[in-house]
């Protein structure tokens, strides 16, 4: 089982373990969403094995951190570090989306140890996270609910009653990170239906705004180290990304939203992601 | 106990079972919207569970909710005009085993939040307590926009759900207490318009068990909400012409209990079911459902026809659009008709 917290290079090492699991599950499953997954692999990373308090053998501890994956047809990211965690065994991962599994197309909190809501249909995410966030100040509790959103996804109206709601109550126990991939289904975001000034936005509506690079895991770590000791004030998390990130031919490019690559395909791009970082066995 | 000198009613107060033979019942009799009633015993339930929190959409001071946030502030949110926020929220909540209501209007709550009802709450199955106030035509002059005529048929069909609507004060309070009980989703449909005290205290409240407040052998009516005041007085009035029907007061539309409605048919013969909702998909649907395939009796539904209604009086209203007492006597002796041939 991996040592946590982990270091910035470590949490490298995973991150491309993780891309290397994504794509071999998406392969086998021949079904899923390997673009977003892929963008949001680093972020993930750094939360599952670096910010956050969890205990793997306890899944629904009441104490820990909580994590939604809004976008939640990128959850083949969430089951792999999940796995990759110890929640469960990695040979799940073979079993995606088939019949009688536990890693539904979208997460099913009720089958999955470790998915702290059930996630898919889109806009829905962030709200969730507030009522955990409010429900944590309630009680006493002093864990911090993180909450991945998607661009595409900030098109929803939903996402903005929650933006207004967390400024509200200054929820500084949530933090939310915008996948900023700028690739939705049909099209790219800034011309489909563009979300930008996002940052002037989230601004205005009374967040904490903090852009980075979210494939530089050093700024990563930086930000959501940040964002869980800011007081006050929710924060959010504005994580520039790629889709289709460490695969050359999935990069920016809209088919792969949700196309499972062949099995040729798949080989090219784990020699890529395993060329990239060393994986650790 | 029931006092034997009122049978055969059951649970029905004196008062009411006096006033049934006349057109009192909705003009003199003591009566309250059934959206105060859950305020009310939300207040109490408060004090006595922690674990209960009370979320608004701006409309907490018309449900009344509001006297929950004085009394609670702490415990209480209002998350202003955006129901998917609270309804996703609440299933938030209830995720770290805190008991929301969620509180708006059944159009709100059915119709604009329904995929946060669908997916994050009946999905999951959350504890989260949907309280929807202005059901059917009973926000009568507020008009179409405000009347949830469809929520009924719309929360039965979601997997995972449970549907009551209760019929006056006192089951109303029954019913918030059997919510808080239940672990799951519970969906909870009031009225904004004043509705008779019907019942006793001893009446029988129990998720997924109707209940009998009328006995009878000619033919049965099944009632929901602010209906089953209608069905009652519609049974005096056939009473008066010799026809002895069953009233059944029918509070938790899901699970229905399918028990009773077999009984119903098997004993006497024909049915008639009467909702303050579209009849498409709601208690009409249900009952039908059952004895299609179990035991075809003449039946007949009460429901709001393939229409919008408008603005205006209450109990105007539930006779224009063909949902008051005369309607139900008419569509009982149109059973008995079809039986007796």
């Amino acid at each position: 089982m991996a040592q946590v917290p982990m270091s910035v290079d470590e949490l490298k090492h995973m991150a491309a373990a993780i891309r290397c699991d994504i794509i071999e599950m998406i392969c086998t499953a021949s079904a899923g969403h390997p673009g977003g997954s892929l963008s949001a692999t680093d972020i993930v990373t750094a939360l599952y094995f670096r910010l956050m308090r969890l205990d793997p053998q306890n899944p629904r501890w009441p104490d820990r951190d909580r994590f939604i994956l809004s976008k939640g047809h990128a959850c083949p990211v969430w089951y792999a570090a999940l796995a990759e965690r110890g929640f469960y065994d990695k040979s799940h991962l073979g079993t995606l989306r088939r019949l009688g599994s536990i890693l539904q197309g979208h997460p099913d909190m009720n089958k999955v140890p470790g998915i702290d809501m059930t996630t898919g249909s889109l806009g829905h995410g962030l709200s969730v996270g507030i009522g955990m966030a409010l429900a944590g100040r309630l009680q006493k509790k002093d864990y911090h609910v993180w909450v991945v959103i998607g661009d595409g996804e900030s098109q929803e109206g939903s996402i903005w009653e929650a933006a207004m709601a967390g400024a509200k109550w200054k929820l500084d126990n949530l933090t939310a990170i915008l996948d900023r991939n700028n690739l939705q289904n049909d099209f790219y975001v800034d011309d489909l239906m563009p979300i930008e000034p996002v940052a002037d936005k989230w601004r205005a509506f009374g967040w904490h705004v903090v852009p980075i690079d979210g494939h530089d895991m050093a700024a990563i770590v930086t930000a959501l180290e940040d964002a869980k000791t800011r007081k006050g004030v929710p924060t959010m998390i504005i994580a520039r990304t790629i889709k289709g990130k460490g695969v050359s031919y999935m990069e920016n490019v809209c088919e792969w939203h949700g196309k499972a690559p062949c099995r040729e395909e798949a080989d090219k791009a784990l020699c890529e992601i395993r060329g990239d970082q060393e994986v650790q066995p | 106990m029931n006092n034997n000198a009122l049978l055969p009613y059951r649970h029905v107060r004196a008062e009411i079972v006096a006033m049934l033979s006349t057109d009192d019942l909705f003009t003199i009799a003591e009566a309250e919207p059934t959206r105060a009633s859950y305020a009310r015993a939300l207040l109490e339930i408060g004090e006595r569970n922690p674990m209960v929190v009370v979320l608004d959409a701006d409309v907490s001071k018309s449900i009344g909710t509001n006297k929950f946030a004085e009394k609670f502030p702490e415990r209480s949110f209002n998350f202003g005009i955006a129901e998917q926020n609270m309804f996703a929220a609440a299933a938030g909540m209830a995720t770290t085993g805190l008991i929301p209501f969620a509180t708006t209007y059944a159009v709100f709550a059915s119709l604009r939040a329904l995929d946060m009802l669908r997916n994050s709450i009946h999905y999951p199955r959350l504890n989260v307590k949907i309280a929807a106030s202005h059901s059917g035509i009973t926000p009568g002059p507020d008009g179409v926009t405000h009347q949830g005529q469809e929520d009924l048929s719309i929360m039965r069909s979601i997997a995972n759900s449970t549907v009551i609507a209760p019929a006056d004060n006192d089951t109303t309070t029954l019913a918030v207490e059997a919510a808080v009980a239940y672990d799951g989703p519970v969906y909870l449909s009031f009225t904004r318009d004043p509705v008779p005290k019907i019942f006793t205290p001893d009446y029988p409240f129990e998720i997924g068990k109707a209940v009998t407040v009328r006995d009878g052998s000619d033919a049965t009516i099944i009632a929901v909400r602010d209906l089953t005041a209608h069905a009652l007085v519609a049974a005096e009035r056939l009473a008066g012409r010799g026809v002895d029907v069953r009233v059944i007061d029918c509070h938790t539309l899901k699970p229905l209990d399918v028990k009773s409605v077999l009984q119903a048919a098997e004993e006497t013969g024909a049915i008639v079911t009467a909702e303050n909702n579209i009849f498409f998909g709601g208690l009409g649907s249900a009952v039908a459902e059952v004895l299609v395939e179990n035991h075809p009796v003449p039946m007949k539904r009460i429901g709001v026809r393939d229409t919008f209604a408008e603005s205006g009086p209450y109990q105007d209203l539930l006779d224009k659009y063909g949902l008051s007492a005369r309607h139900i006597v008419k569509a009982v002796e149109e059973v008995l008709e079809r039986k007796k041939s």
